[in-house]
């Protein structure tokens, strides 16, 4: 029993070391980062490469879970609420749902699992095929090179995909209520005009440079110190997904309460 | 060879990996226009002295310096970048530059190939095309690309058959002539070591235990390189079966 005990303790104590470990290294690789973005070379071509990547190909997925997230909170608030508000509640709740939550967590998760793994699993292998200290000795800085450009690139695109997702967002919502609860579509179009608040907007959008810079880092991170060959490579792209999304969520709420006290 | 400059020191180093006691105590100098050959088991650490050197590894005691830092490096894997055309990694340097003139970048790669034997038609491919002998290859022209004063080797021979293994150690022998370079390779191949070698450096349980030219080598007394150069399972070296 007593040995029981310590035994746990001992784990206990072991996973809050490495916790902190683990916290420290991050803090010290983000510091690293944010030191690079400032100091040439810039590398603009692999920014733009980058940002086409995470920008462009990721419309249809956030498109996608966006449309479908608009619908689903204009049938819920439909039946939440008494028949003779639902019409300006509808437009409206959609709009609040989508722009400062349902966009930013919806796009940034999807992001995290399509752009955080290739980026932690193309760096991996960098890293176990020593291309990445190929790069050191060919005068090269490797996170100048690799990590500043996929940084960026994931803080500006994220807002822009986030503006998108909003605007389909809605227009799911849209959809529903114009053919499922028979609102009319002009009035619909106006609720939505009135309520809309710039702060909703840009809140939402903060979220996503945020989320963004999350993914890329942790991405970028978990493949830079990835070891140990295929397997290596596959634990770190699993490691980013999962250590991207719970931040992304953590953040989430930090960001939510500080936009509520602004 | 012995009022030459030094231009690869190796003082007191030390490297451990958590309780892993890499390197206990490396010393070795290498000479101006010579090229040295560190062999050992695998896992006694000989690519991490390289890393020490090329500043990869940052040692926990001594030192490692080099006079020069315009040096190239040929990986054990050729570690050529994948996103990039054979040309473009050989002339990495140059397109890295701040207007690179792209024409003239890929007229030198396709000259530096020549040099290691590959065609021109070869320069537009990706290294995912190439075959274990090629890609080699391709890292020996992108290593010696910015003409080096120094260049290191890993394992250039691993993973290759007998005759390419040749083929790459003539190669290797020939691009150091050529450059006039200092070269320091580490490998666990006695063939290779011999052909490339001026003097040969044994590494074991963390220090460079023996030096000496490859003539030396074979009247050794030296119970531990005896068994290396043997290849024998049989002497003082005791393998690590256990897992790391
Ligand atoms: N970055 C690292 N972190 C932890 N251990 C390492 C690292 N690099 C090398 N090692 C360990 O050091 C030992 C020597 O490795 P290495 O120098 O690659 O051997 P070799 O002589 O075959 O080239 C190995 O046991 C390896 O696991
Ligand atoms: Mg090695």
């Amino acid at each position: 029993m007593q040995n029981q005990f310590f035994s746990f303790i001992n784990a206990l104590g072991r996973f809050v070391i490495s916790f902190f470990r683990a916290s420290g290294d991050l803090i010290l690789f983000t510091a690293q980062i944010l030191l690079c973005i400032f100091k040439a070379p810039f590398y603009i071509g692999e920014t733009i490469r980058m940002s086409i990547e995470i920008g462009f190909y990721s419309l249809p997925v956030v498109a996608l879970t966006t449309v479908f997230s608009g619908m689903v909170i204009a049938i819920q608030t439909y039946e939440a609420v008494s028949k003779f508000s639902a019409e300006g509640a509808v437009s409206m709740v959609v709009l609040v749902a989508v722009t400062r939550e349902l966009a930013p967590v919806m796009a940034a998760l999807m992001v995290a699992g399509r752009i955080g793994a290739a980026i932690a699993a193309e760096i991996g292998t960098m890293r176990v095929t020593e291309q990445i200290d190929a790069l050191s000795t060919l005068h090269t800085n490797p996170v100048q090179y690799l990590i500043v450009p996929r940084v960026v690139a994931g803080t500006l695109m994220m807002p822009l995909l986030v503006l998108i997702g909003d605007i389909i967002g809605v227009c799911g919502g849209y959809l529903v209520g114009v053919t499922k609860m028979d609102f009319n579509a002009t009035t619909y179009l106006v609720n939505t005009w009135n309520t809309l608040k710039a702060m909703d907007i840009i809140s939402g959008m903060t979220k996503a440079a945020v989320f963004g810079f999350i993914i890329t880092v942790l991405g970028c991170y978990q493949g830079f110190k990835s070891r140990g060959g295929a397997q290596g490579v596959g634990q770190a792209t699993t490691n980013a997904v999962v250590s991207s999304s719970i931040l992304i969520l953590i953040f989430n709420y930090l960001l939510t309460e500080l936009f509520f006290k602004m | 060879m012995k009022e030459k400059q030094v231009k690869i020191s190796l003082s007191h180093v030390a490297k451990a990996f958590g309780k892993k006691q890499v390197l206990k105590d490396v010393n070795l100098d290498v000479y101006d226009g010579e090229s040295v050959v560190i062999i050992g088991g695998s896992g006694t650490g000989k690519s991490v002295t390289l890393k020490c050197l090329l500043g990869l590894v940052t040692p926990d005691k001594g030192t490692a310096k080099m006079t020069t830092d315009n040096i190239g490096m040929l990986f054990q894997g050729a570690a050529l970048f994948d996103s990039l055309t054979v040309w473009e990694n050989v002339a990495f340097v140059m397109l890295q530059k701040k207007h690179p003139n792209r024409a003239a970048a890929k007229k030198l790669a396709i000259q530096k190939l020549a040099q290691v034997g590959l065609k021109p038609e070869v320069a537009d491919a990706y290294p995912a095309d190439l075959s274990g002998g090629m890609k080699k290859r391709v890292g020996l022209a992108r290593a010696i690309a910015t003409n080096p004063e120094i260049i290191f080797f890993d394992e250039p021979t691993t993973g290759l058959d007998p005759i390419m293994s040749d083929v790459i150690n003539d190669l290797i022998v020939d691009c150091v002539k050529k450059l006039g370079a200092t070269a320091l390779t580490i490998t666990h191949d006695m063939n290779s070591a011999r052909k490339i070698a001026d003097r040969i450096a044994m590494l074991y349980n963390g220090e460079i235990i023996w030096v000496g030219t490859v003539d030396e080598l074979d009247k050794t007394k030296n119970p531990y390189v005896r068994q290396f150069v043997a290849g024998s399972a049989k002497g003082p070296i005791q393998m690590e079966v256990k897992a790391e």
